[in-house]
């Protein structure tokens, strides 16, 4: 752009260049920018007006009711916005403490060279197509699970609700465990980078006060590191709510809600995958475009919360950004 | 616990001196009894708080001290000067064993803390009683109070103690409480650079350190946040021993009993300050001194 407007300067030298190449360059970004929130936008229309009609019929009813029947054409979201929840809160139980912790690992303790190659060795993990770990789901962690792991479960804490029932194998908890292993890349390596980028004179000014190490990592290079570590835990949220291959791999795919995590379930995004080819009826894929609606609103919702965290973290005088 | 014992001045002269290994009591030659008559009752050898010897250190391959024998008086200070890359720094952070935390390092040599040598002892013990303050004010991302209060916490120092005592004692003693007291619970960033300096110094001496090392605590500092750092180091002394590092060769002048010249990782002479810059024994020294000064 800049070069013709160059080539013809010399014969517009008494007048302004009609447009400058700051201003191209400024419309040109601003386009961009722009489409992005139009895409949004756009998006959020189809969803609203292809789930109109379900939204007529069910009205708010629609998010509170756990009845999921395309014969009678009733349809309630809760056992879905239950499991998605559900799956994402128990793989963030597993992978949050096991990747900081293998963060902490990594930035603090490992020798440069080894943290490098284990950490390419995890950011491959990330790119493992989802469908992979499905299939590795289905023939090895479901049978681990329900063979040695639900039972011993079942010995252990049995009595109580959360462990009781039968154990198929697949589930709540199961979909959880593959979760915590695909969010997991995430969570290792966006905490590794928010610690390693700790000053160094933060670890030496807690040593130098007689600090062990544990103690000057602990106390003040994780606290230094929150934000990076929180945003990694986002991002793996992210990644969860919204996983739809694996999980629907080994869900089970039961439109209700149970207390026990052993019992199969059912999560917003899976039943969309599941049930868009086959639904016939008007009502029936309206009510699947209403929960892809509801789902958006989830992540947007946590997503919200996740920066309004950040903010006031920020404000309360923790580390300057 | 090195005592030596008095040398008449001429033997004093650093002249004749070696370039290092030379005792403290050998710079105070006014402390030295002159004539049969004179009362010395009054007069106390200077005894070496802290001693290296031979020290040697290593980054990998790379030799960064060579040799280094060096007396630290009790209650004086001592400024460590030379040109870039010289091993100061170095020097200063093996006094307190932070050096050991980088990878692949390695010391050879003693250095004797009240004739003790550290390298036997339970380092964070050590590194309690020997106060760090960097070139960059570093406070942790809390409060005022809380920056002060963590290093008694960690230590066990709270027990039976107010801890609000302790705080109001260390922002005292770094010339901060006046500016400070209205603001303990704000973030330590909203403090300015020279303030944050102090901080870090109340941050040290909280701990109550019998030592208190410097790595150019003023060099990102405007001259009247120096100033401030300058006067309080000086009433620092009666407490403990201090070692500084600086660029600032007026600085070294203003606040340093003794001075120690170093280049290119060795120790090339030790000496009261005046001498070293007003009649450096060595050619190195002198060219160092004259070379900054015109
Ligand atoms: N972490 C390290 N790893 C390897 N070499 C180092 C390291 N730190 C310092 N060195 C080397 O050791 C030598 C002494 O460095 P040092 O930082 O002690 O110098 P200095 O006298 O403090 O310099 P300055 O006045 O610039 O602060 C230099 O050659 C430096 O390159
Ligand atoms: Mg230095």
């Amino acid at each position: 752009m800049a070069t013709p407007a160059a080539v013809v300067r010399p014969t517009r030298t008494l007048r302004k260049p009609l447009i400058s190449g700051d201003e191209l360059a400024k419309a040109f970004t601003f386009f961009f920018a722009a489409l992005i929130i139009v895409v949004t936008f756009a998006l959020v229309w189809q969803l609203w007006i292809g789930s109109s009609p379900a939204k007529e019929k069910f009205g708010f009813r629609f998010l509170t009711s756990s009845l999921w029947n395309p014969v009678t054409d009733e349809y309630g979201a809760l056992p879905f916005i239950y499991g998605t929840l559900l799956t994402s809160f128990l793989a963030l139980l597993i992978s949050v403490p096991l990747g900081v912790g293998a963060a902490i690992y990594l930035s603090e303790l490992a020798s440069p060279r080894l943290s490098n190659t284990l950490t390419f060795l995890v950011e491959l993990l990330a790119a493992v197509p989802s469908v992979i770990f499905g299939l590795i789901a289905i023939f090895s962690l479901v049978p681990l699970m329900r063979d040695y792991i639900e039972p011993a479960l079942q010995n252990a804490f049995g009595s109580t609700p959360l462990f009781s029932g039968p154990a198929f194998g697949v589930g709540y908890l199961t979909a959880g465990m593959i979760l915590a292993v695909m969010t997991f890349p995430f969570i290792i390596s966006v905490s590794r980078e928010a610690l390693m980028a700790v000053p160094r004179e933060q670890r030496e000014a807690a040593l130098a006060l007689g600090a062990t190490k544990w103690e000057s990592t602990w106390q003040i290079v994780l606290p230094f590191a929150k934000l990076g570590i929180l945003g990694s835990v986002f991002l793996g949220l992210a990644r969860a709510l919204g996983e739809t291959m694996a999980v629907t791999m080994v869900i089970g795919n039961d439109p209700a809600i149970h207390a026990s995590l052993l019992a199969p379930g059912y999560t917003i995004a899976a039943v969309i995958a599941n049930e868009f080819t086959e639904a016939s009826g008007k009502m029936y894929s309206s009510a699947l475009v209403e929960l892809g609606l509801v789902l958006f609103a989830l992540t947007m919702l946590i997503n919200g919360v996740a920066q309004l965290m950040i903010v006031l973290t920020t404000k309360k005088g923790s580390a300057k950004a | 616990m090195s005592t030596s014992p008095y040398m008449l001045p001429e033997k004093a002269r650093h002249q004749d001196a070696p370039s290092h290994g030379l005792s403290i009591n050998d710079m105070f030659p006014t402390a030295i009894p002159h004539s049969a008559g004179a009362t010395t009752a009054v007069l106390q050898p200077l005894t070496a708080k802290m001693k290296t010897e031979h020290v040697n250190f290593y980054y990998g391959k790379f030799q960064a001290l060579h040799d280094i024998s060096l007396e630290f008086a009790s209650n004086k200070v001592t400024a460590l000067i030379g040109p870039s890359g010289c091993g100061k720094s170095t020097f200063l952070r093996t006094l307190n064993r932070i050096n050991e935390t980088l990878r692949d390092t390695r010391l050879e040599g003693s250095i004797t803390l009240d004739g003790e040598n550290i390298l036997d002892k339970d380092v964070t013990e050590i590194r309690r009683r020997i106060g760090m303050v960097f070139q960059r004010p570093n406070p942790f991302p809390k409060s005022i109070y809380d920056n002060i209060i963590y290093g008694p916490k960690i230590n066990g120092m709270l027990k039976g103690k107010n801890a609000a005592e302790i705080v109001e004692k260390s922002l005292r003693r770094a010339a901060l409480w006046d500016e400070a007291k209205d603001k303990l619970h704000e973030s330590a960033y909203a403090l300015s650079g020279g303030q944050q300096q102090r901080l870090c110094i109340a941050r040290a001496l909280a701990v109550d350190p019998e030592m208190l090392l410097l790595d150019e605590p003023c060099s990102a500092l405007d001259p009247i946040a120096t100033a401030k750092i300058e006067d309080l180091l000086v009433g620092l002394k009666s407490q403990c021993t201090i070692v500084i590092v600086t660029h600032n060769m007026q600085q070294a002048a203003r606040v340093a009993d003794t001075t120690g010249f170093f280049l290119l990782g060795r120790l090339i002479e030790h000496a009261k300050t005046d001498i070293i810059f007003k009649n450096p024994s060595k050619k190195e020294t002198e060219d160092y001194i004259t070379g900054r000064f015109g």
